[in-house]
């Protein structure tokens, strides 16, 4: 017998009620890169409009970034921790696989017993993460979701490889989303291009790492194996970034059903600036919009970047609560995921 | 099919929108790096531009060989054919 199963009731819309970040203790300047690469303060910042990043110390663990920016996103959207019903928690870089460590960041920021696990979406894994919890609010399997996006990405950075040494930090940043009677989540244009999967990738996987045979592997200049890396196709990406994610951004826009002269804020994820600007460019983005540059200061954060973009950008007065908002992430998969978003 | 004399006009719009050197400066003989201030990352941005507006497809081991201006327009010309 085909029982009638009772439909899930959810709110008519979901927004971002609250936003919050965590940047490591330590700056490290590009002089710092420079001890270990043959390049220039000059070259680094013209390629990449990249002055220094921060770099986690022992203590500052995915868990505890998360935590700390969870902490604020809660403050500011006004609720209780109790209050949230799903933790998701995007990263490429929590090294213990299991248990997820969404769950360890539920318990420790005192949600109960809300449903909590990661997600891997690389670079577009923080609006990957917002669009699940978006789809939870709207169907009803959560009242408020909790989306982090955490890195320590210079645990997988290789420091003598002059292709990427400059470009990775690390850091947390963490939204809270609530119900809404308008919608203040556009849809989300979203997808993924496996066929140029090789273009950003991890130098050696964990199994080959534990027992490949070690003289394949590649070695640092003190002649140890190197421990594995984010490596990539530079200009292949670049010329993706660039010429796919700009129209990408522009679909996202025509799903939405607003113009670029709509927008107050685009906040795409913080790559490279040339990226930023080039995108700019061909989304013909008007003066009076601001743009997130926080690569300046954060280097590139992966998942982390879009959402420490924001809350710089509304800290720094450059956008306010209700701005409309454009969002972009894209990444190693390749995957990317654009959306219009009401800032909180 | 776009002429050589095409070719230049539109490349030298390019180079002029994406690194703001002045139409005229760009010429056949002309190194894109060295004499154009072209940088290897706005080098991606004028074959991307150039692939729109003459219908070709630059890969990017080819990227690599197009020193000047020149062998932009060589490259397009055969592309096209
Ligand atoms: C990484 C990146 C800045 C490198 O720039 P690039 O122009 O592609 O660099 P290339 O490797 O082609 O090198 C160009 C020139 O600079 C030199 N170079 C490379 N790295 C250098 C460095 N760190 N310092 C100084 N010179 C460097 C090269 O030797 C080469 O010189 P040559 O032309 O005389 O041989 C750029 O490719 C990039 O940012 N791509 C996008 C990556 C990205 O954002 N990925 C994450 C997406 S989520």
């Amino acid at each position: 017998m085909t029982a009638k199963i009772n439909p899930s009731k959810g709110a008519p819309h979901a927004r971002i009620v609250g936003v919050g970040g965590y940047r490591p203790v330590r700056v490290v300047p590009n002089e710092v890169i420079l001890e270990h690469i043959d390049s220039s303060d000059e070259w680094i910042r013209s390629r990449s409009g990249i002055a220094s990043r921060h770099w986690a110390g022992p203590e500052e663990t995915v868990a505890e970034m998360s935590i700390e920016a969870a902490g604020k996103a809660i403050a500011d959207a006004g609720i209780d921790a109790s209050d949230i019903d799903a933790v998701v928690v995007a990263t490429v870089s929590h090294f213990k696989q299991t248990p997820a460590v969404a769950t360890e960041i539920a318990h420790r920021i005192g949600a109960g017993k809300p449903a909590a696990f990661d997600i891997s979406a690389g670079c577009a894994g923080f609006t990957y993460g917002l669009t699940l919890g978006k789809g939870m609010i709207t169907d009803g399997t959560a009242g408020h979701v909790l989306v982090i996006g955490v890195e320590r990405l210079s645990d997988l950075t290789d420091k003598e490889d002059r292709a990427t040494a400059f470009l990775f930090g690390d850091g947390a940043g963490a939204v809270v989303l609530g119900p809404s009677k308008e919608a203040a989540i556009g849809p989300t244009v979203w997808g993924s291009e496996g066929d140029k999967s090789q273009t950003i990738t991890q130098t050696v996987a964990w199994d080959e790492f534990r027992s490949g045979d070690v003289s394949q592997l590649p070695v640092d200049s003190k002649g140890e194996v190197k421990f594995p890396a984010i490596t990539q196709e530079g200009q292949a990406v670049f010329r993706w970034a660039v010429y796919e994610m700009a129209r990408v951004a522009q679909e996202a826009l025509d799903a939405a059903g607003i113009t670029s002269a709509d927008l107050d804020a685009f906040i795409p994820h913080q790559a490279n600036m040339r990226i930023i600007d080039s995108m700019i460019k061909a989304l013909k983005l008007p003066e009076h919009v601001a743009v997130a540059r926080d690569v300046e200061t954060t280097g590139n954060t992966s998942a982390a970047s879009i959402p420490l973009a924001m809350e710089r950008l509304l800290a720094s007065g450059a956008a306010k609560s209700g701005d409309t908002a454009l969002i972009i992430g894209f990444g190693a998969g390749l995957v990317y995921a654009a959306t219009v978003v009401t800032l909180p | 099919m776009a002429t050589k004399e095409e070719i230049v006009a539109g490349l030298a719009d390019i180079v002029n929108e994406i690194a703001g050197i002045p139409t005229e400066d760009v010429q056949l003989d002309k190194s894109f790096t060295d004499d154009l201030d072209v940088d290897s990352l706005s080098m991606v941005e004028v074959v991307v531009a150039a692939e729109e507006q003459f219908s070709v497809k630059i890969p990017d081991d080819d990227v690599k060989n197009l020193k000047t201006v020149g062998d932009a327009v060589d490259y397009i010309l055969k592309a096209q054919a």
